[in-house]
């Protein structure tokens, strides 16, 4: 059934740009199975990109995360704004099946247009993302939505994967997280631009936000992030969140030329480079040479490095 | 690439509050391999059109306990369509009598499973009948 690629392509695009969703919904399928109908629209839709504000919402499993990315959407939409949400679940490893759940406290805005939900399996990507969520942002971005919320899995303390992808990355934490040792471990609290305790009406939150504040203070005398509390179950906090993501829009982390949105491109580029090498290194005329170093190398006559050298050389010419 | 997974919602439309089927239903078709798409108890019409939608579904599997199954399915097939969504396959089950599937079947449900059904039948009926995959 798949259309023409570039004829396919073209149209898809331009029924997205014109507002209808089913275009849009399966645009978001096409980046997802990496079809080559994908790759023609990306070339297409990424000129279009780049206005939208992406932001994570990651943490542990269980903090709120979806919860409180309904309830951010729901004060986006009280202030008239669009919002997109892409929120990742993780596959099965063992049969490549998964559940994605996130919806379930999400499901106030069905009718609404200028609300799009989608949710992704990870489909084996570590880090705490999809492979293909970038592109899927960038295709929302694309067809005009203002904000793109990307939901991470539930994280442990180094899927970081989501501070490269978004302009604004919000690290969940629920209350009693652990001790101060906890806050100073590197990796996802590193790379938050906004903290946020949920579950503010347990006790303990403000004993954790405060815990976290005195702990994240910055690297070599910069600021450490803001520490905010939020219940998104009842929206308390949630209203002065959104506005402390916008301030980073202010400030600006949304720049063409800011190291996060460099950091991105570059991260993109060296993506579609390594598919690229991939993809020729399928094809029938390197193949036979590839099979010749494989075999080489694994009988130690050849080390891995000396046979990329060449491969990377006969693929150059 | 055909081999990608078929995804399917699985939603309990109307008011019955007994989900344990559909759950155990959603993990079981994870276990076959589905992409599985749960939204929750006590999804509108309307909810269920709009997920489908959205998330670009193969196929819907609707959980009906309540016996409202002849207001709320043939509403959801009728929005399906109008959603241009005809190529989604439409599945019922839960507690829906034999005498009421003909008319189910006529508003656009392509197969009614009962107590007893196992897992496996469903999926391999998933797989038989979804539809094709770009």
């Amino acid at each position: 059934m798949s259309p023409p690629a570039g004829g396919g392509a073209d149209e898809l695009c331009a029924t997205a740009l014109a507002g209808d969703r089913r275009s849009l919904a399966k645009l978001l399928t096409a980046v997802e199975n990496r079809t080559t109908l994908a790759e023609a629209a990306l070339r297409r839709l990424y000129p279009l990109a780049g206005r939208a504000h992406l932001v994570g919402i990651t943490g542990p499993p269980g903090a709120g995360k979806s919860t409180l990315v309904a309830a951010l959407v729901g004060q986006l939409r009280t202030v008239g704004r669009t919002v997109a949400v892409v929120a990742v679940d993780p596959s099965s490893p063992i049969t490549g099946g998964a559940i994605l759940g996130d919806r379930v406290r999400m499901q106030a805005y069905a009718g609404d247009r200028d609300v799009f939900i989608r949710s992704m399996a990870a489909r084996g990507h570590a880090g705490g993302l999809a492979a293909t969520t970038g592109a899927a942002c960038a295709v929302l971005d694309a067809v005009g939505f203002e904000i793109v919320l990307i939901e991470t899995v539930g994280t442990g303390q180094s899927e970081v994967e989501v501070a490269a992808a978004a302009d604004t990355t919000v690290v969940l934490e629920a209350p009693e997280m652990g001790d101060e040792v906890q806050a100073i471990k590197a990796g996802l609290l590193e790379v938050a631009d906004l903290v946020v305790v949920n579950k503010g009406d347990r006790p303990g939150a403000s004993r954790t936000a405060s815990q976290l504040r005195a702990m994240l203070g910055g690297r070599r005398g910069q600021h450490g992030p803001p520490v905010l509390i939020t219940t998104a179950a009842t929206g308390a906090g949630v209203p002065e969140l959104l506005t402390a993501i916008d301030h980073r829009r202010a400030d600006g982390a949304l720049s063409d030329d800011g190291a996060k949105r460099l950091a991105r491109a570059d991260a993109e580029l060296r993506g579609a480079l390594a598919d690229r090498i991939g993809r020729r290194l399928d094809e029938p005329g390197l193949a036979a040479a590839r099979e010749t170093a494989v075999r080489a190398v694994a009988a130690h006559q050849l080390d891995p490095y000396t046979a990329a050298d060449e491969l990377l050389g006969s693929l150059l010419r | 690439m055909t081999d990608r997974p078929i995804k399917v919602l699985i939603a309990k439309p109307g008011l019955d509050g007994h989900d344990r089927g559909a759950k155990v239903l959603a993990r079981g078709l994870r276990d076959e391999g589905f992409e599985v798409v749960y939204t929750g108890l006590r999804q509108t019409p309307e909810m269920v059109a709009t997920a489908a939608l959205q998330e670009d579904v193969d196929i819907v599997g609707l959980s009906i306990l309540s016996g409202a199954h002849m207001t709320l399915v043939p509403r959801i097939c009728q929005l399906l369509q109008a959603e241009g969504l005809s190529d989604v396959l439409v599945t019922a089950g839960g507690i829906i009598p034999d005498d009421d599937v003909p008319a189910l079947k006529a508003a656009g449900v392509s197969a009614v499973f009962g107590p007893g059904t196992t897992i496996a039948q469903v999926a391999d009926y998933f797989r038989a009948n979804a539809r094709p995959r770009d």
